[in-house]
């Protein structure tokens, strides 16, 4: 099973992202990863959170304007070379990262990376055969 | 100056007898010609033959910007194609523009009350016209052009835009008459400064600024800014275009109307009502010479009053206040005519959903500048900021190419709009003049 990512359209002012996750404190909606792309006038927040369904009930309710897609999440080892090693083979077959984020698990030995791609079967594949390990959606939710 | 003495002086008794030969002869043809006017004549009961004094005019129906986009594009047209020698159009209510046209003696017409405009707002024949009205399907710039053509004035054909050749040629040709909106005329003004070019020093006497909304302020801003007279010019496309009225030189103290061929009304804007010289109303216009578009009662939209004291400049036809505003939520962009719902229904178009959108009008270096918020919905949501930001440029772009006039779209959170009681707030307008 593939990551689900959630992502929020807000104006950039403040306020705003503290909204998010006021909401999320009070529905006891875990944060495992997120990033935070931002124009002059909004920003898109993008997570990964441990209940996607919920958390988009809850902000749906709050009116906000949610969205849900794929991304791909890898696991490496958190040394030097470790991205650049993935970014070779995926460059090599011409497989464009529309755009990535990256934090380390709890145990510090490994990092774990989420990447958005425009085809995600193709850039699946390309890992895969590089012996990238994948992680699939149950097992990133629950880390 | 008075380019036509006898029909500007002409004293009241003698002018309204023309005014009723003429409204009969436009009432009875248009009776004859134009299913539209019949239909709206018989159900009001009346006939070309109850028209038997000007008051008579009052019994005829009104005629709305609605009835003329319900007739596109030629069911107003008194005559047949073959005796229309121009098409011209403004932008309507919905999609469809107000498509209006001209015979022959209809462009004569014009001329002669576009030359009469200009040599009241001091324009001689010897005078070097730099028109920047913009040439097109917009009355604006030819209007000017042949006006300036019948007065034997030279015309500079510069039309809208590219502001620093404008300059340039202001400088190098020597106009002394310039004829532009107001606030492009004030955006001339600046980017003249920039380029270290100084107005006293250009030739310029007068200028006739028009086809938007403007005010004394204004005024007094941009004759000290562009170091000449400005006066104010009143027109539009369904009754003629640009010449229907024109303030002179000598007072700056109203417009004057050109009655002998337009026959000006001013009513309450909700009962329909005729209202008394002086006050305060909804402008109408009856055409009594036009040939291929003839307008009964039309309904203007525009604020205005008329006070008909004969002027100090000896012109004895009646004289209309500065537009104060509109009696519908028409915006006017650059002189260009929006109507919230025309963007609305873009919108609609463009992301097939039921948009929440407010329309900011600002003025931004002297130029209107139109800002579109529209609530963003899962239609149009993308995880992407550059899917996002090309929603943005899709309506802009949209907006553009129907409406013709350049807006910046800005995506907000849904909700961030103001809802009020009943209807929907959609236009701010923060233009202060």
């Amino acid at each position: 099973m593939n990551v689900e990512q959630i992502s929020i359209f807000l104006e950039n002012k403040p306020g705003r992202l503290e909204e998010v996750t006021r909401i999320f404190e009070g529905g006891g909606i875990n944060i495992r990863a997120l990033s935070l792309a931002d124009t002059t006038e909004f920003g898109i927040l993008r997570l990964i959170v441990n209940d996607n369904e919920k958390a988009k009930r809850l902000l749906k309710e709050k009116c906000y304007t949610v969205g849900i897609n794929e991304v791909v999440a890898v696991e490496v080892e958190d040394r030097p070379g470790g991205l650049y090693r993935i970014l070779i083979a995926l460059s090599k077959e011409n497989i464009n990262v529309e755009y990535m984020y990256a934090f380390v698990r709890q145990s510090g030995q490994n990092a774990v990376l989420i990447f958005r791609f425009d085809n995600i079967q193709a850039a699946t594949a390309v890992l895969k055969r590089e012996g990238v390990r994948v992680i699939d959606g149950t097992e990133l939710y629950a880390m | 100056m008075i380019f036509n003495e006898e029909f500007e002086t002409m004293p009241r008794e003698a002018l309204e007898a023309i005014q009723l030969r003429r409204l009969q002869a436009t009432v009875a043809r248009v009776y004859n010609t134009v299913p539209f006017y019949r239909r709206r004549f018989d159900e009001a009961r009346v006939t070309p033959g109850d028209i038997r004094t000007l008051a008579d005019l009052h019994k005829l129906p009104f005629t709305y910007k609605t009835d003329l986009r319900d007739n596109y594009p030629y069911g107003m047209f008194a005559v047949p194609m073959d005796n229309v020698t121009r098409i011209h159009a403004s932008s309507g209510t919905t999609g469809k523009p107000t498509v209006v046209g001209y015979t022959t003696r209809d462009i004569q017409t014009w001329s002669e009350l576009m030359a009469r405009s200009l040599v009241a707002a001091g324009t001689r024949k010897d005078d070097i016209v730099h028109n920047a009205y913009g040439y097109g399907l917009f009355t604006g710039g030819l209007g000017v052009h042949y006006g300036a053509e019948k007065l034997g004035a030279s015309v500079i054909p510069i039309s809208g835009g590219n502001t620093k050749r404008q300059v340039m040629i202001m400088k190098d040709f020597g106009p002394t008459v310039l004829t532009c909106t107001p606030s492009y005329a004030l955006h001339v003004a600046e980017v003249a400064e920039e380029m270290g070019v100084s107005f006293p020093d250009l030739k310029f006497k007068a200028g006739i600024f028009g086809a938007e909304p403007w005010s004394e302020r204004m005024r007094q801003e941009i004759e000290r800014k562009l170091n000449l007279k400005a006066m104010d010019i009143y027109g539009l496309s369904e009754v003629m275009g640009p010449g229907v009225a024109v303030e002179c030189i000598e007072a700056q103290n109203g417009l004057h109307i050109f009655e002998d061929h337009f026959i000006p009304e001013i009513i309450h804007p909700k009962t329909g009502e005729a209202l008394p010289y002086g006050m305060t109303g909804e402008l109408v216009f009856t055409t009594i010479t036009k040939e291929a578009f003839p307008v009964i009662r039309y309904r203007t939209r525009d604020l205005s009053v008329l006070h008909p004291e004969p002027c100090r400049c000896g012109r004895t036809i009646v004289r209309m206040g500065r537009i104060q505003g509109r009696s519908d939520d028409m915006l006017i962009i650059r002189g260009v005519n929006v109507f919230p719902s025309q963007i609305e229904s873009v919108i609609m178009e463009t992301r097939k959903f039921e948009p929440h959108y407010q329309l900011v009008v600002e003025r931004v270096a002297n130029l209107d500048q139109l800002t579109v918020w529209v609530e963003v919905n899962e239609s149009m949501f993308s995880d992407a900021i550059k899917n996002l930001q090309s929603v943005e440029r899709e309506l802009e772009k949209n907006i553009r190419e129907t409406l013709g006039v350049t807006t910046v779209v800005k995506l907000v959170e849904p909700k961030s709009i103001q809802r009020s009681e009943g209807k929907a707030v959609r236009v701010i307008d923060k233009r202060n003049i």
